[in-house]
């Protein structure tokens, strides 16, 4: 039936939820594109015959050409959509991606990615004076000022932001200045290295202090 | 309130307070206040509002500003974290603004960019230059892309497509709350379905009411409605 192997790729997309990126179906891709080859070939081959004087052959014809729009339609729509999943990509987890999502990418896609993130950083560079605005950061409301980190295992030496280094070790626990770019580091180091882990409460802030 | 008043204090510190960009003086306090409401109107139109590069840049030399005065305090911590959760309020909020901006141009890239090429000379444009070449990258870097992957794979009669059809429009129909600032009168409400028949409103300074977009779009570019 045709535009089947296209409508694979499109569902497939589709059941993928919450923004995730499965794997590019290059063979599916490429299968549909041949298909669309195909019943184009087939309606060059009639177009002559019709206009020969076999005009029965007219509804096929038309009916080939709607299954090939519906091809197009279906293969852009699946690349675009993977291109906007990509684009959630950049700013959930910065501008390198985990390999395990790479592995999903296609080349193009990686090119395009690369694309991307190079036109953000210009935007990026371009506001907020001197050294730009990184929009990635503060994506929440800031709640609270501080925030108290408790090391559960040794992490070494770790440099926040604005220059501090502080030194992680086994059951210490304090409490740093931390702006929404300190949490986000914090997150970032526990993600990524699987040795250490923080677990951090936010404690309050002493704006509420000064109100009461 | 602590907060505002340690933020008008801040503001005096500084002789001008941004405001050398623009005509208009403004108080570091009504500069805030404006972002703010560039930053709700952002956020709930549909489509993509005129550019406010004045508030943005003004925004930014007063971060500035008060980041240097913080380096300068010797005072108490207590000062200090005030003001310095002031700051990165504002920059939540400025980031938020052009945050949903980018949003929108990413969304509605081809309309953007179709309605830029048609502006008339002395019209004020919804794109700062900044954005304007981040959507034209935007456009080119996804033009190529499904061109080569897909688009010169297929059968000659195929190979193009208009991105200003296939990509869907802003639904200048939506709904939004909003709050009468400055006091209209005799709208135009256009009709929904063919049954109804089109009416005006007054909107009276102060009211809250809950229309179509369309209907109010050139009040809230004027400044005389807010979005909520």
């Amino acid at each position: 039936m045709a535009g089947e192997r296209v409508m694979e790729l499109v569902r497939e997309l589709h059941r993928a939820a919450d923004g995730h990126l499965p794997p590019f179906r290059t063979e599916g891709l490429r299968q549909a594109l041949e298909e669309m080859r195909a019943l184009y070939e087939r309606n060059q081959a009639d177009v002559s015959e019709a206009k020969a004087g076999r005009t029965d052959l007219i509804f096929l014809i038309r009916f080939r050409h709607c299954c090939l729009l519906r091809n197009q339609r279906c293969v852009l729509a699946y690349l675009y959509d993977r291109l906007l999943r990509i684009r959630a990509l950049r700013w959930e987890y910065g501008s390198v991606l985990p390999n395990a999502i790479q592995f999903h990418m296609s080349a193009e896609e990686v090119e395009w990615f690369n694309r991307y993130k190079k036109s953000l950083a210009t935007y990026m560079r371009s506001v907020g004076g001197e050294e730009g605005l990184d929009l990635t950061q503060d994506i929440k409301p800031p709640k609270s000022l501080y925030i108290e980190v408790r090391c559960l295992r040794d992490h070494g030496e770790f440099e926040i932001d604005d220059g501090t280094t502080i030194l992680l070790k086994k059951n210490s626990q304090s409490t740093y200045f931390g702006n929404s770019s300190t949490h986000h580091e914090c997150v970032k180091a526990t993600k990524e290295s699987n040795r250490t882990q923080f677990t951090y409460c936010v404690s309050w802030s002493p704006l509420r202090c000064s109100v009461e | 309130m602590a907060a505002q008043g340690g933020q008008d204090r801040a503001g005096e510190e500084d002789s001008d307070g941004g405001s050398s960009t623009e005509e208009l003086l403004l108080t570091p306090a009504q500069l805030i206040r404006s972002l703010e409401q560039a930053w709700l109107n952002e956020k709930f139109a549909p489509e993509l509002l005129e550019s406010r590069p004045e508030i943005v840049e003004c925004v930014v030399e007063q971060l500035d500003h008060m980041e240097a005065n913080l380096k300068q305090a010797k005072g108490g911590d207590l000062k200090v974290s005030v003001h310095r959760m002031e700051m990165e309020r504002i920059r939540f909020v400025l980031s938020s603004y052009l945050r949903c901006r980018l949003g929108k141009i990413e969304k509605f890239f081809p309309h953007i960019l179709e309605k830029e090429k048609s502006r008339a000379e002395g019209e004020p444009s919804i794109l700062s230059p900044e954005e304007f070449a981040f959507a034209k990258e935007y456009m080119a870097n996804t033009e190529t892309y499904l061109k080569n992957v897909a688009l010169k794979h297929m059968p000659p009669n195929l190979q193009k497509v208009s991105l200003l059809k296939s990509v869907p429009k802003p639904n200048l129909d939506s709904f939004v709350f909003l709050r009468v600032l400055e006091r209209q009168e005799n709208i135009l409400v256009e009709p929904e379905k063919d049954e109804q028949r089109e009416y005006t409103i007054d909107l009276e300074e102060g009211s809250q009411h809950l229309i179509r977009y369309r209907t109010v779009a050139p009040l809230v570019a004027s400044g005389a409605v807010q979005l909520i």
